[in-house]
């Protein structure tokens, strides 16, 4: 407690703490009806733990990221009728790509830059404030995070809130009373570290990673001791063995993963200290077999042609044992990365039929564009299929686990490429996908964007000029911006997609009721039917939308679906960081894509929740 | 060693200190101070930790060139202090921090650029005793000698020599220093030249200006030597026009500030020279002309 009250710029108390308050639904105006009727979950769901029905306690609802609600009230046949239940500004005018999180009813959100957390009494009408707490991250820090100064969630786990700083602090907070239980600082915004990605706590293990890879910053996944905040171990993506926590155990699936301390000997000499490789993006567990799975970031901050090799172990899957931390196997999906395809999107974990049985799987939409089915257990790719229009690569070769990458598609200093796709934000960037055990589709929030690099420009940073590309981003075929592709991952293809005219930076939540919820960069919330991709009903918010929607049930016994409002993001920038409509390659090449975002929606964060009347 | 939440409170304290001034030296109190002195005031936006450009303490050589200016305009300075990283101008310039930023590449984007008041290159830094010292980015000493490269915060971007030698193979022993660097210490980008002085590196390829400087000033005595563009290094400039810049819109100022700096050249040179900026010549017009 002392650290947050400290940092702050002479502001007063970090929080205000109401006492705590009875469960949820005692407190509740009258009271609650009999729980609703769920679908039990399909014989092939995932094999995690499932959250209590009607709770939200995870970015990602459940440790196994299906964010798949069992909650089946609102349906086809009566989502016309979902109206606003209540909203609630954030305060704050970034990019709102937070989920919130929902434990007996309280909802928690945290927001972009300051990192104020919220707590939300839903026993009351209107959802009014419970308490907040507010870290005060460093000033600086703004000026550290690359690309807006988001913040992906926070996490539920036994009476406790857990969030990440922008200044690199991991705090977990008392659930009823919002007084921070421990503060634990894990990086330095003065060599370019911050803080970005939603914690996963499973195990009596906080999971947290770093962001900064184009500062020189190199990548790790931290285990905390959820008890005590505590590091339990640390695991590094780049350098030797010893670092990256290989040992006895660890088989990887392909030839070229297999070796000794092959994160120093893919890098010229000593290039893997500064190596990037972070973790910013999405961490899933395997209960049943304490395995925890997550995917490194591109390498930095050396040009390509200062790097030669693989430069492992950047862009790369990791499997790991909760326990130690120790790598159980690794698969590199794009060794040397040249277009900015970070490695950190969602590895969702479900059971699927393939050739005659049920393997378990799991589904990672990459940047490169390729939809991977992974055996979780062994490492090997059974399919890897484009999902977006990709020409960056010809595919993955099953047999080798390679990725076939299109010569004429590479980039270098002084070389001019145009029309690579996708674009450096990749097919899908962190904007996580969800997988309904009822359709067994998974549905993907995708970019559909191609870019030219072109020889290159003068900067400068502390007074230094330098070379550097020009890059800009431009729509994909079709001239649409993005889709939310249906995808069966058994079939290898597209059940349907909706085109949207701007990326889709938002998450998506699936529902029992087979509905699909997501957003878009112009303000819509949307449902659609999880079967067929009918538009079934949309509403108009305040602002962009790039957050990730959830379900839970109130208190009333209601069912909910809310969604944080607020454009920006790297790709919302042109909104909210007010960035030059006039200067094509800011946002690194963005801004050209999305030079009428401006047009279309205005900056501003708010939580919306919906319901039937 | 400071426990992590000292050190974040001590840099929390600049932060604040740093934003207090620049509130105090808002538009509105600016526009006071101006009426009660009836002397213009000239909004400048510099890196208080940056020497030998700017600082604080306003002992870099683009600070005494801005004093040079202002007092040729009858103007008095006023700084807005920030960081010079990502999103330097977009915060200073164009959120009307302020109106004016020295030691701007002439060719960047994002700004209304004077005429270029020096050229310099990027240089060999060496240690005096050193006794293989290269002279040029094809000498072949370059491949067994330990070398530093300045590297840059963003994806696919590089120094020049950076990319020249990754061009000729010679990667594997190249040592990487961020120009970002760690910002408690005195301007961060210096490092590189400390590693020449320790014998961490052999040699270092650095930005002109900086390693002028701070070549001077470190335990042993070291030597800057211009690099050369070579001829199969099309693209990859050594040498940069250096200006000053204000908002795209903002010609008049502009002219202003070119007039100044043309008729206060003497002077400007002499604080160059006094600096150790290491110089090379202006580009012919014509190439200038040819050019972007």
């Amino acid at each position: 407690m002392a650290a947050i009250a400290a940092v702050g710029c002479g502001s007063r108390e970090a929080h205000a703490a109401p006492p705590a308050r009875q469960p949820a639904a005692a407190n509740a105006p009258n009271p609650p009806p009999a729980p609703p009727p769920t679908i039990a979950p399909a014989p092939l769901a995932a094999n995690a733990p499932a959250p209590a029905d009607g709770e939200w306690p995870l970015p990602g609802h459940d440790a196994g990221g299906t964010r798949f609600s069992p909650l089946d009230q609102i349906r086809g046949d009566n989502v016309a009728r979902l109206a606003a239940a209540w909203t609630f500004s954030t305060g704050t005018t970034k990019g709102q790509e937070a989920a919130p999180i929902v434990v007996r009813g309280t909802l928690y959100y945290v927001t972009p830059y300051p990192n104020v957390l919220y707590a939300l009494d839903l026993t009351k009408p209107g959802a009014p404030l419970k308490w907040k707490l507010e870290p005060n991250p460093a000033a600086a820090s703004q000026g550290v995070a690359c690309c807006d100064v988001v913040n992906r969630g926070a996490a539920y786990a036994d009476g406790a809130v857990f969030f990440n700083t922008l200044d690199n602090r991991t705090i977990a907070v008392d659930a009823a009373t919002g007084k921070a239980k421990w503060v634990t600082p894990l990086g330095d915004i003065q060599r370019g570290e911050t803080m970005t990605m939603a914690p996963l706590v499973v195990d009596g293990k906080v999971l947290v990673g770093n962001s900064g890879g184009e500062m020189g910053v190199r990548g790790w996944l931290t285990a905390l001791d959820a008890a005590s905040g505590k590091i339990a171990w640390r695991a590094y993506n780049t350098g030797p063995d010893k670092d990256v926590l290989i040992g006895p155990e660890f088989k990887p699936f392909y030839a070229q993963d297999r070796g000794v301390d092959l994160g120093v000997k893919s890098w010229p000499p000593q290039a893997w200290q500064i190596g990037g490789g972070t973790v910013w993006g999405w961490v899933t567990y395997d209960a049943a077999r304490g395995i925890v799975y997550y995917g490194s970031a591109n390498p930095g901050p050396w040009n390509p042609d200062q790097r030669p090799g693989d430069n492992k172990w950047t862009c790369t899957l990791f499997a790991r044992r909760i326990a130690d931390g120790h790598a159980l196997w690794a698969y590199q999906l794009t060794p040397h990365d040249v277009h900015d395809y970070d490695g950190v999107n969602e590895n969702v974990i479900v059971d699927l039929p393939i050739g005659g049985r049920v393997r378990p799987v799991l589904l990672r939409p990459e940047r490169n564009g390729y939809l991977y089915v992974i055996d979780r257990t062994t490492g090997e790719v059974l399919s890897a299929q484009p999902y977006a229009f990709v020409n960056s690569s010809h595919g993955v070769d099953l047999k080798t686990g390679k990725l076939l990458v299109a010569a004429d598609k590479s980039t270098g200093v002084g070389r001019t490429t145009r029309d690579i796709c996708p674009a450096a934000p990749g097919a899908k960037d962190w904007q996580p996908s969800a997988w309904s055990p009822r359709t067994r589709l998974l549905y993907v929030p995708t970019n559909n964007l191609c870019m030219d690099y072109q020889g290159v420009e003068v900067s400068y940073i502390a007074g230094t000029p330098f070379v550097g590309a020009n890059v800009k981003m431009y729509p994909g075929p079709g001239g649409n911006r993005g889709f939310l592709v249906a995808w069966d991952p058994v079939a290898g293809r597209a059940a349907w997609k909706i085109p949207e005219p701007f990326p889709v930076w938002s998450g998506v939540v699936v529902t029992a009721g087979d509905l699909v919820f997501y957003g878009t960069m112009d303000g819509w919330f949307k449902a659609v039917d999880a079967r067929t991709g009918a538009p079934r009903w949309k509403f108009k918010v305040g602002s962009g939308i790039v957050g990730q929607p959830v379900s839970y049930q109130g208190p009333d016994g209601k069912q909910y679906v809310a969604v944080a409002a607020g454009v920006g993001g790297w790709a919302g920038g042109i909104v909210s960081g007010e960035l030059d409509p006039a200067d094509p390659t800011a946002a690194l090449g963005f801004v050209n894509a999305m030079k009428d975002l401006p047009n279309a929606t205005t900056k501003g964060g708010m939580l919306y929740a919906f319901a039937l009347p | 060693m400071p426990s992590p939440s000292r050190s974040r409170r001590a840099a929390v304290a600049v932060i604040c200190l740093a934003l207090l001034v620049a509130a105090a030296l808002g538009g509105a109190a600016t526009a006071r101070a101006a009426a009660a002195h009836a002397v213009p005031v000239l909004r400048v936006c510099a890196d208080p930790n940056n020497l030998p450009f700017t600082d604080r303490a306003r002992r870099g050589f683009e600070d005494r060139i801005l004093e040079v200016v202002a007092a040729e305009l009858g103007a008095r300075l006023e700084y807005t202090w920030w960081a010079q990283r990502r999103g330097f101008l977009r915060n200073t310039l164009k959120a009307r921090r302020c109106d004016l930023v020295a030691g701007m590449p002439s060719g960047g984007e994002g700004m209304l650029a004077t005429a270029p008041y020096y050229r310099s290159s990027y240089v060999f830094v060496t240690r005096r005793e050193a006794r293989v010292k290269p002279r040029s980015l094809d000498d072949p000493a370059l491949r067994d000698l330990r070398i530093g490269v300045q590297l840059v915060g963003d994806d696919y971007a590089s120094s020049p020599p950076g990319f020249a030698l990754a061009r000729r193979g010679i990667v594997d022993n190249v040592r990487g220093y961020l120009v970002y660097g760690d910002y408690r210490e005195e301007s961060p980008p210096a490092e590189i030249v400390r590693a020449v002085a320790r014998g961490d590196v052999d040699v270092a390829l650095v930005w002109g200006p900086l390693a002028g400087y701070w070549a001077r000033r470190q335990p042993v005595p070291l030597e800057v030597a211009p690099i050369e563009a070579a001829a199969q290094d099309a693209a990859l400039p050594m040498a940069f026009d250096v200006a000053m810049g204000v908002r795209k819109r903002d010609a008049r100022l502009r002219d202003r500030v070119d007039a100044a700096l043309a008729r206060r050249r003497g002077d400007v040179d002499r604080i160059l020279a006094e600096y150790g900026v290491p110089r090379v010549a202006a580009r012919p017009r014509e190439e200038m002309e040819a050019g972007r």
